[in-house]
């Protein structure tokens, strides 16, 4: 655990594909190493550089830009409460409380048997449905602190393990573009001239 | 006025729809329920016409962006240099201002509606590729616009000839990672080019000139787009037929906080005011447990604060603007009377100091410098100078006149819109809007939880030998 698998490489390729210059790639093969092992390894860093072309410190760099890229090991379950001003005009504090009291942990913290980590996260884009909360970026909303302990004790239990998947796996569908349909990505260098419906527009529409 | 379900958040009513027309379908994300509804007729639409002719269309329907700023799409795509190609779409769906839930929804519920307004753009202003970029936190938008893209790819819709006609085109799905700052369009480009999402300065890096990978790049939001197979289909006196002739069409608006009914709402844009939205019987039927309304953010954290006195405002940007604020990204926040009006305005600064990407001084340093003054503050041991080094911190992210709301009770006139600042994006300023909001229109609740300054002891100092 640590390089990206076989299988992983090729969708990673696939993706790098995708885009006119491939350290576009970055962000989203992060993704998929943070997919495989949970976090964001060194070794997976370094694996991705050398896919995309540049150096394991510009991996990093971008990397540690952003919050959701976690590179220590975090939860099984990564549960993220809004603080932002609608959840907290509506009783965000009380379930923070409530999850730290259930978890045994502060804010911030992973507890022992490495199944949760809680954090305080700012707006979730879902400010009508407050006070929410996300586990492994999937919603509860409109959420009360007993429903908060509930939630928690269906984690452990493993009730809700087909529809929040273990930390790190986003979208569950993956866009393909099918070799036949694909345009495909060119460096911008490579083109000088308008694309073909507009020149072809002289002579009226593109059908 | 319905809500549904799948749907969380929106309620439906008895208006005229243009981009949540669907949303009343549990499959209203589905190819099959898109084509039975008229899906896609825009995009064979506009092929039926010349790339200019189409761009016109828009140009006339005023289309105005629905990310923030509020320009007018066919103006914005008319703005890239003369034969410079490629040109990219970047398609912002990083919703993420405080208040704001809207682009998530249309996402999540009509993804195929975003896909062809894309087309449609593409189509128009002559872009080769388009970059779908999706906030990273938003797991079921990336599933349900992947699903959207796999399927229209597969029925012809997306790719090499589409309708077998000259444009080819490729959307790419792209995911984001989480950082408020990346919906600002010039940190979305370096975001998307794998960098950290740093703004670039504006000029020269005005995207439609120099974009991703440096070529011109038009940068629109999910709703903006989402509005595009309407008037594609049909046409531009449809669409400012709804509306006000500066402010046409609908707008969605969440409104969120100490309301009865919280919800995203498809407006008529321009006539709506803001006490239709917050006390009408369709909207929000009034503040919660019959508290008095003591001020409200109409257009997301960014957004100067508004006091009952401004309940009459129609949605409609230049009216919001004279009065002193601005509508953003169609996000209403209410505070009834029980509001710890400091502690609110805390939580936005909060926001703002934590998501400032540390370029430019005046944000990283004063946004921090807001906070930490504002938490002594609330937690009751700041002093009354305090109140005043707010002023003073805030004053060096926009130095001059700050826009606020006139106030009857106060004697207070409005400060139109816009501030000056002296940071590279609005980021700095945002975390100094809901400080000098809540000091401005609500100063005795902050003299309340602060102990007078200690004036310090003033040793007097006399120049050596200067006695006789
Ligand atoms: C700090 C900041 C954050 C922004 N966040 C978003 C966002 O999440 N979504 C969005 O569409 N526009 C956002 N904008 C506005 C964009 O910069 C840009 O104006 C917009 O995407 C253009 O699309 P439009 O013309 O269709 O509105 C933000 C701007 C700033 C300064
Ligand atoms: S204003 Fe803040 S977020 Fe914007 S560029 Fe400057 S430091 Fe970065
Ligand atoms: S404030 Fe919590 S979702 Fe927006």
């Amino acid at each position: 655990m640590a390089r990206l698998t076989d299988e992983n490489v090729t969708l990673a390729k696939e993706i790098i594909d995708r885009y006119p210059r491939a350290k576009s790639a970055l962000i989203p093969l992060l993704h998929i190493a943070q997919e495989q092992d949970g976090w964001v390894t060194d070794e997976a860093m370094r694996h991705i550089a050398e896919l995309i072309g540049v150096t394991p410190a510009e991996v990093l760099g971008t990397g540690t830009f952003y919050e959701m890229f976690k590179f220590e090991p975090v939860g099984k379950y990564l549960i993220n409460v809004c603080g932002t001003m609608s959840c907290a005009l509506l009783g965000a504090d009380d379930l923070m409380h409530a999850a730290e009291e259930e978890l045994g942990i502060h804010e911030g913290g992973t507890t022992d048997d490495g199944l949760f980590t809680l954090h305080r996260a700012e707006c979730q884009a879902a400010c009508t449905e407050a006070p929410c909360l996300q586990v492994n970026y999937r919603y509860r909303f409109r959420t009360t602190p007993v429903e908060v302990r509930q939630l928690i004790s269906d984690l452990r239990s493993g009730r809700l393990d087909d529809e929040i998947p273990p930390h790190g796996t986003l979208a569950r569908v993956r866009q393909h573009i099918p070799a036949d349909k694909g345009v495909g990505a060119v460096d911008p260098s490579q083109v000088t001239s308008p694309p073909e419906w507009i020149t072809a527009s002289a002579e009226g529409g593109a059908s | 006025m319905t809500s549904f379900p799948w749907a969380p958040g929106f309620i439906d009513g008895d208006r005229p729809k243009i981009v949540t027309s669907r949303f009343r379908y549990e499959d209203s994300h589905t190819l099959e329920r898109y084509l039975a509804t008229g899906g896609y007729e825009g995009l064979r639409s506009a092929l039926a016409r010349s790339p200019h002719d189409m761009h016109e269309e828009v140009r006339s329907s005023t289309l105005l962006g629905r990310g923030g700023a509020g320009f007018p799409a066919g103006v914005k795509w008319g703005l890239t240099p003369d034969g410079v190609f490629p040109r990219y779409l970047v398609v912002n769906g990083d919703e993420s201002e405080p208040g704001t839930y809207k682009d998530r929804l249309l996402m999540e519920r009509d993804p195929h509606q975003l896909i062809e307004g894309c087309l449609i753009a593409c189509y128009a202003a002559g872009l080769s590729r388009c970059f779908l970029y999706i906030r990273g936190e938003m797991a079921l938008a990336q599933e349900r616009v992947a699903q959207a893209l796999n399927d229209a790819y597969e029925a012809g819709f997306i790719g090499k000839n589409i309708l077998g006609s000259s444009f080819s085109i490729d959307i790419v799905l792209h995911w984001g990672a989480g950082a408020y700052v990346v919906g600002e369009e010039t940190a979305l480009i370096e975001s998307l080019e794998g960098n950290r999402g740093m703004p670039r300065l504006k000029p020269p890096y005005f995207p439609a000139a120099i974009g991703l990978y440096g070529q011109p790049t038009i940068v629109n939001n999910v709703e903006t787009l989402s509005n595009l197979p309407f008037i594609a289909t049909n046409g531009a006196a449809e669409y400012t037929a709804i509306g006000t002739e500066s402010s046409p069409g609908t707008r969605m608006v969440a409104v969120s906080g100490h309301v009865r009914r919280p919800g995203v709402y498809e407006i008529i844009n321009g006539t709506t005011t803001f006490r239709d939205l917050l006390y009408g019987e369709e909207f929000c039927q009034g503040i919660r447990d019959d508290n008095d309304l003591k001020a409200f953010v109409p257009g997301g954290g960014s957004a100067p604060w508004f006091l009952p006195d401004q309940l009459d405002l129609p949605f409609e940007g230049r009216l919001v603007g004279a009065a002193g604020s601005m509508l953003g990204s169609g996000a209403i926040m209410v505070m009834d009377s029980t509001t710890d009006i400091p502690a609110a305005a805390l939580t936005l600064t909060k926001f703002y100091a934590h998501e400032s990407c540390g370029k430019c001084v005046p944000c990283r340093e004063g946004g921090t410098w807001l906070m930490r003054i504002l938490e002594r503050v609330v937690e009751g041991i700041g002093t009354t100078d305090d109140l005043d080094l707010l002023l003073e911190v805030g004053g060096s992210i926009c130095p001059g006149d700050m826009p606020h709301a006139a106030s009857a009770d106060l004697q207070l006139e409005a400060t139109p819109f816009p501030y000056k600042m002296t940071t590279i994006c609005f980021v700095g300023p945002s975390a100094y809007v809901p400080v000098h909001s809540a000091l401005t229109l609500f100063r005795s609740e902050f003299e309340a939880r602060v102990a007078p300054s200690r004036t310090r002891s003033r040793i007097p100092v006399t120049a050596v030998g200067a006695g006789s």
